[in-house]
């Protein structure tokens, strides 16, 4: 839209004509500039400046339809009202059917604790026919932590559906529909998702992948880099849920997390030029009197972004998944176990795990952690 | 007033300098047809430089304070229905709720509400007058995606249960789903440009969508913290924006409910959270309200208002929607949902 031409739209030629000539060629080109401004750029009167704008406006404004029309128009095309079931029963009930399509859903969690191992399992469900809860479309699966392995997705494949994948054939065909990238630089992954569109399209993808979106932003841009890393997080976010919604799919990313101080404990990170790389426990930690918690990584401005947070964590031996940001859901969290087939819940108990909204990752890892102070 | 601060085009304002107009009182007194003759230009334009000088000025019969209103008429034209948030404590530090021809911001960090109560908004202040509400339609810019449908459509169910037990008048005419949803319109803002264009695109809608009472952005900030290396061009779009907010809520009487979100300031004591968009922003919106934890629990301070003391008070989020704090907290059952769901689309 932002490269929509003037000459395309029906300003009368005269009009049209001034702006060519000041070098306005493009719809941004034009209502970056304030009315005023262009008054006198243009040297036009103020109310022809107002309905040249106007009409440029009205192209480039989005379309405004009705909720209710919107609503009916998604539930003729899509099953379970858009939503991909993740197997997980808390889940599917919370989310209202599973992963919804057209948003963000992020993973936090330490490493170790199954985000890699949601993906995958996601990865086959996403790949499965219909009639199998399935969405029937390939998966685009970025891999930027060289983490993702084959054989794990067809192990998970084989043990959620043993009387599906009787043959071989099959199951080549499921790994056949995973299409992976290692992409090893940011501007890489930027490069490939801007060109996302037509591949998406071609292949038939409905589900995306990030796993990690914190690896790579967070080994080149640094404390001291942080506005940009902001930036071109804030971009990123605004491309996957362009894609999100175009392509009504859902699209997935795990993110790391990282120690948190007390109120100024990012403060001290910030200005502190020597940093230093210290491995501690968390008992250690505490002795120290340093007040750490655990918090997903990339910043406020990045959980803003995402729509549906979920957060894996672990309290004393027990794994547990919490929905800890969600429009539609109570903050809940149950019980789970990594098996052969994937991720499951163990139980049916839900428990409230509201904690004020600070998405925190409340119990502490009982093994050593590094982690930059 | 210098003729040079109308808003003419520069060759035009050169003529008039040329020809000795140099202050606004000595076009004052001058035709249209005198005007066009003596800086030679044509009656067009000199109907347009006179339409921008200011009458009253001059005005002998009512002096400089002509067409202004007294504190009283303000007060008795002041009678406006106020969207209620859905929380009794909340709309109490409002005043009553949510005022038509204002600018309310509501920040916040990341999943304390804000979007969980624009929605609600959108929703309540379609509750028609006769149940004591506002009657008016809602226009929603979704600039994050993060609009649920399903949570709406699940608000409003919500909404009308309440009223079908609290107005005994209810079953006479009774309100579906299908009516909110309808009388709720959604754009999904994509970037800047396009914010900046719905934005001089609202008189247009405005106009088709006579009823609308409501104009939700949600969020007024994401596209503006993105693609900006200027950051004096950010300024200068954001206030001329929220000028031009301001005299759309004025004109068409709606009120305008504008979603931002919160950054990090260093401090010299560390890191404080403050609304996004910076200093100026602050001064645009007419009415701050700040949706916080604390403790585990949700609170809405009004931190900024012309009319209303600073006040704060606690709230939930329930199945039901935005509620008072002290209401029970009931879980969303997804077969519940998915029934309702089915059910009001037919």
């Amino acid at each position: 839209m932002a490269s929509t031409e003037l000459s395309s739209l029906e300003l009368k030629d005269s009009i049209a004509h001034v702006f060519r000539a000041r070098n306005i060629l493009t719809a941004k080109d034009a209502l970056f500039k304030t009315e005023l401004e262009l008054v006198e750029l243009l040297d036009m009167p103020f109310e022809e400046v107002q309905s040249a704008l106007a009409i440029i406006s009205a192209k480039v404004c989005p379309p405004c339809h009705s909720v209710f029309d919107i609503l009916s128009e998604r539930a003729k095309k899509e099953a379970a009202f858009g939503h991909l079931p993740t197997g997980l029963g808390a889940l599917d009930e919370y989310l209202w059917g599973g992963i919804p399509f057209g948003v963000l859903t992020e993973i936090v969690g330490h490493a170790g604790i199954g985000k890699t191992q949601f993906c995958l399992m996601m990865s086959v469900l996403a790949t499965m026919p219909e009639d199998l809860g399935g969405l029937d479309g390939s998966v685009i699966y970025f891999d930027t932590e060289k983490k993702f392995r084959s054989g794990r997705l067809l192990q998970i494949a084989k043990y959620r559906f043993p009387e599906h994948f009787l043959s071989n054939r099959i199951l080549e065909q499921l790994a056949t529909r995973v299409l992976l990238v290692q992409p090893s630089t940011v501007a890489e992954l930027m490069l490939r998702l801007q060109g996302l569109e037509e591949s998406i399209r071609q292949h038939g993808v409905r589900l995306l992948v990030i796993d990690s979106v914190a690896a790579l932003v967070q080994s080149e841009y640094g404390y001291d880099r942080i506005i940009q890393r902001q930036e071109i997080l804030g971009k990123q976010a605004s491309i996957l849920k362009h894609l999100a919604e175009v392509h009504r799919m859902p699209i997935i990313v795990t993110n790391q997390v990282r120690f948190q101080g007390g109120p100024g404990g990012q403060a001290t990170a910030f200005s502190s030029a020597g940093r230093k790389e210290i491995t501690l426990t968390a008992e250690e930690a505490s002795q120290e009197g340093l007040d750490l918690q655990l918090t997903a990584a990339l910043g406020t401005k990045w959980a803003h972004a995402v729509n549906i947070r979920l957060v894996l964590e672990s309290l004393s031996g027990n794994r547990y998944i919490k929905i800890a940001k969600s429009p539609m859901s109570a903050t809940i969290a149950f019980h789970y176990e990594i098996t052969a087939a994937g991720i499951e819940q163990i139980g049916d108990e839900t428990f409230d795990a509201s904690d004020g909204g600070r998405n925190m990752i409340q119990w502490l890892v009982p093994y050593p952690l590094r982690f930059v102070i | 007033m210098d003729v040079v601060t109308l808003a003419l085009p520069p060759s035009l304002r050169s003529k008039l300098l040329a020809t000795g107009f140099c202050t606004t009182t000595a076009l004052v007194s001058v035709a249209p047809f005198q005007l066009a003759r003596e800086a030679s230009i044509t009656l067009e334009e000199a109907l347009a430089v006179l339409s921008l000088v200011p009458r009253t000025c001059s005005d002998h019969t009512g002096g400089p304070v002509a067409g202004s209103t007294t504190a009283w008429d303000l007060l008795m034209k002041n009678e406006r229905g106020r969207i209620e948030t859905g929380s009794v404590e909340v709309d109490k530090i409002l005043g009553g709720g949510i005022l038509s021809k204002e600018l309310t911001e509501i920040c916040g960090v990341p999943g304390v509400g804000k979007t969980q109560l624009s929605m609600q908004l959108a929703v309540n202040v379609q509750i028609p007058v006769k149940f004591g509400g506002v009657g008016g339609h809602a226009i929603y810019i979704d600039t994050e995606g993060s609009f649920m449908m399903e949570r709406v459509l699940q608000i409003t169910e919500a909404v009308i249960d309440s009223l079908r037990i609290k107005s005994p008048g209810f079953s006479a005419a009774p309100l579906t789903a299908e009516d909110f949803l309808s009388h709720m319109y959604l754009l999904r803002v994509h970037d800047p440009l396009e914010q900046l264009a719905a934005v001089n695109n609202l008189p247009t809608l405005l106009d088709q969508h006579k009823e609308v009472k409501l104009i939700v952005f949600d969020s007024i900030t994401f596209n503006f913290r993105q693609d900006f290396e200027n950051m004096r061009e950010r300024t200068r779009l954001l206030a001329s924006m929220a000028q031009k907010l301001m005299a759309v809520a004025e004109i068409y009487d709606v009120a305008i409910v504008l979603v931002n979100q919160v950054t990090h300031k260093v401090t010299s004591e560390g890191f404080r959270t403050v609304p996004a968009l910076g200093e100026s922003w602050s001064h645009v919106c007419t009415n701050r309200l700040m949706v916080y934890w604390m403790d585990g629990q949700r609170y809405a301070h009004l931190a900024k208002s012309p009319s209303l003391p600073v006040g704060t008070a606690p709230y939930v989020i329930t199945e039901e929607g935005v509620r008072d704090a002290h209401e029970s907290h009931k879980r969303i059952k997804l077969d519940d949902a998915q029934v309702r769901s089915s059910r009001s689309l037919g």
